[in-house]
């Protein structure tokens, strides 16, 4: 999102966001498939629950020696012929790209889904330098053509309604197209079909690297990863460090929990195991491949407060199940990664700071924990990342006024039986019908849309103290 | 069952706002032969402030509820989430102060409500005090924090008068979240107003829940928009007469 957009509070946006009638009909529709669909997947594979530890343990033992099985990543891709660049932060990624695809003299890249290049925001660099993206996965396709970002992990183009798309492709396309998935389906293939052909470079992200036989994993569900990564005379992945796992019987375990969470899939359609350039002998595969490592905060993580987060699959299930992003959709975040998880990924990559607001944009109800296939405490480290908020001093002045006020009433009950006297009386305008359906300042908040009872004319321990009845 | 001895943390929502629910508490536990105490000077469990990120203030509170209820046998709490509080977060939160394994004699002998009636006294049959068709909301720290969805749905299924029917959603957050529902109020009211929806085509006249927050939150909309559904306390439904 450019600064522009940030510039707006957050609040607004995700308030725009809910006036959005098309948003909100694509957004519910979505979700609750997703959530359904996630169900029934587990709801039959009774050993979903013991492989999600297993997944878990998996990832926590692999950042343990992070450098070790990098190192083995790298020596086993360097070995079958590839190329491994480490980029510290994204404009270095972004260069090294670019400086791979000038070298190379492409003109064109196409892209299979890839959340590591939105992070690293590969397209404007490419486009920059003067070589067109395409992007080759549907949802990201309809995306690029209507200028936008993906609005969540796995479902970039969730936001719209089949009519919008249509629109959008009878529009940029300048063909009719019927608002039907089927058909929008036939001409973006139809119009990609030329684009694989036609480029220079492939361009993948990697759901998971093993490192004991150097092979890219992607996981998709359209085959487009296969074109990006066999017919293109080179191929660039880009890659989070944290995706690195040891050994091929590892990655079987997060196949198993994967797709299931994702989109309800015993497995996605296609799981593509990519190591290094063609060889002598082979009839396809591109003649360069590069692996590119991107650190981009994730490392500073992995002795830090966030490090769960690094266990984190982008299956996008925590996404589903949130009350807040089932409401406001991705965009309203204002980050590449949206949801929950995204808050804590923006955490990560942005610094506390860039949270600020969205660290409080959930209410906690650990939906998200449930979902996650690796069981990231997201409620904990939102509120986690809430306290360090408050401790640098990041929120509010007046907050930080109200809370402090806040714990001195809850730890003298004298101050505490005060303020319920004067609530009480503060109230008496406002609670005439029993129910106090309008309140001043900041309180109208509630009010607004909703009643709130009076405060009782005695506390219950009041009514303790004194009714002989009660205590009998 | 006589002889057994519980202290009512009654949560400071409780004792502003739903004295009534104390009240109920007291009457259905003491029919059942339980000694009721409520020690004094009881204010509120701390958890508004631990999530809004405000822990050494919350380690204060929560210090004063360690001591308060450090000669009960058995604390009932009416709310899953100051249930969940004292259960999960006061022993790591009081670590620092040297007092982790107090707060955790206090977690073992902490109970929500319909866990203290099902799963400590196994008590299950009640006569309901507001006859009529019931739905439940599981509450999400009651839910997923406390990993309880039975005890309620046991108690209410079985209650006498009352006709226990499925809500659909019901694990889905009402859209209270404490500070939450101030902060992004528009976003708050929009997960309320889906929930109160599902709620009404229920065709219940009762909505029940275990935790004071969701009432508070589910309970102020449904008068908003004049609803024949009351949103009530389980407490409250179980105070009937045998």
């Amino acid at each position: 999102m450019s600064s522009d957009e940030l510039a707006t509070p957050f609040r607004q946006r995700a308030d725009g966001a809910m006036k959005d009638t098309f948003l909100q009909e694509a957004l519910t529709i979505a979700t609750t498939k997703f959530i359904g669909l996630r169900r029934e997947a587990f709801a039959g594979f009774p050993e979903g629950e013991a492989l999600r530890d297993q997944a878990r343990a998996i990832k926590e033992a692999t950042l343990q020696e992070l450098d070790r099985h990098l190192e083995t990543l790298i020596a086993n891709v360097e070995r079958l012929g590839g190329h491994v660049h480490y980029a510290a932060a994204p404009v270095e990624a972004r260069s090294i790209i670019v400086d791979i695809a000038r070298r190379t003299g492409a003109r064109m890249a196409v892209k299979s889904k890839s959340m590591a290049t939105e992070e690293i925001h590969l397209n404007e660099a490419l486009e920059a330098a003067g070589i067109t993206p395409v992007e080759t996965d549907l949802g990201e396709y309809i995306i690029q053509l209507a200028h936008e970002r993906p609005s969540h992990i796995i479902a970039p183009a969730i936001h719209k309604t089949k009519g919008q798309v249509a629109e959008l492709f009878t529009r940029e396309l300048n063909r009719h197209a019927a608002p039907d998935p089927e058909a929008l389906t036939r001409i973006a293939r139809g119009e990609l079909r030329e684009k694989f052909l036609q480029a220079d470079l492939g361009i993948t992200g990697a759901n998971f690297a093993v490192a004991d036989t150097g092979t890219v994993v992607l996981v998709t569900n359209e085959g487009n990863g296969r074109m990006v990564t066999s017919l293109p005379r080179v191929h660039v992945a880009v890659m989070g460090v944290e995706k690195v796992v040891p050994s091929l019987t590892d990655l079987m375990v997060f196949l198993a929990i994967l797709a299931k969470s994702a989109t309800g899939q015993k497995l996605s359609v296609y799981t593509s195991l990519v190591q290094g350039p063609r060889r002598a002998g082979e009839l396809e595969g591109p003649e360069e491949f590069h692996l590119v490592l991107l650190d981009g905060g994730r490392i500073a993580q992995i002795g830090g407060p966030l490090r769960e987060a690094l266990s984190c699959l982008r299956c996008g299930a925590c996404l589903n199940v949130c009350p807040v992003y089932r409401q406001i959709g991705g965009h309203a975040y204002g980050y590449t990664y949206p949801g929950p998880i995204g808050i804590l990924l923006t955490a990560m990559m942005e610094g506390t700071p860039a949270v600020k607001d969205l660290a409080h944009a959930s209410s906690l109800c650990g939906a998200c924990a449930d979902a996650c296939p690796v069981r990231i405490d997201i409620p904990r480290m939102l509120i986690d990342l809430r306290r360090e908020v408050g401790d640098r001093k990041i929120a509010p002045w007046t907050e930080r006024v109200a809370f402090t006020l806040l714990s001195r009433l809850l730890r003298h009950p004298r101050l505490y039986r005060l303020a319920a006297r004067a609530g009480r009386l503060l109230q008496r305008p406002f609670a005439g019908s029993g129910r106090v359906s309008r309140l001043p300042l900041f309180f109208g908040e509630w009010t607004r849309t909703r009643d709130l009872p009076p405060m009782a004319s005695r506390t219950f321990q009041e009514r303790w103290a004194s009714d002989m009845d009660l205590r009998a | 069952m006589t002889d057994r001895r519980a202290s009512l943390m009654v949560t400071c929502l409780g004792d502003l706002f739903f004295p009534e629910v104390g009240v109920s508490i007291v009457r259905v536990l003491r029919k059942l032969g339980v000694i009721v105490d409520v020690p004094a000077d009881q204010t509120c469990c701390g958890l508004p402030l631990f999530n809004s990120g405000y822990h050494s203030e919350a380690a204060a509170v929560a210090r004063r509820t360690v001591s308060l209820f450090k000669d009960s046998e058995h604390v009932v709490v009416p709310s899953g989430s100051c249930a969940w509080m004292v259960k999960h977060e006061y022993p790591g939160l009081l670590a620092k102060a040297g007092l982790a394994r107090e707060a955790a004699q206090l977690a073992a002998r902490t109970h929500e409500l319909s866990q203290f009636l099902v799963r400590v006294l196994g008590v299950t049959e009640f006569t309901s005090a507001v006859p009529g068709r019931v739905t439940y909301h599981d509450s999400c720290h009651l839910l997923r924090g406390l990993h309880e969805s039975q005890s309620p749905r046991t108690v209410l299924g079985k209650l006498r008068g009352a006709e226990l029917v499925p809500l659909p959603g019901a694990d889905e957050c009402c859209g209270f979240g404490g500070s939450f529902a101030v902060r992004l109020p528009e976003v708050s009211s929009q997960i309320l107003a889906k929930k109160l929806a599902n709620v009404e085509a229920t065709g219940a006249d009762c909505l029940v829940a275990c935790d004071a927050g969701c009432l508070m939150q589910m309970g102020g909309g449904l008068t908003r928009k004049k609803s024949r559904v009351r949103a009530l306390h389980l407490a409250e439904l179980l105070d009937g007469s045998p």
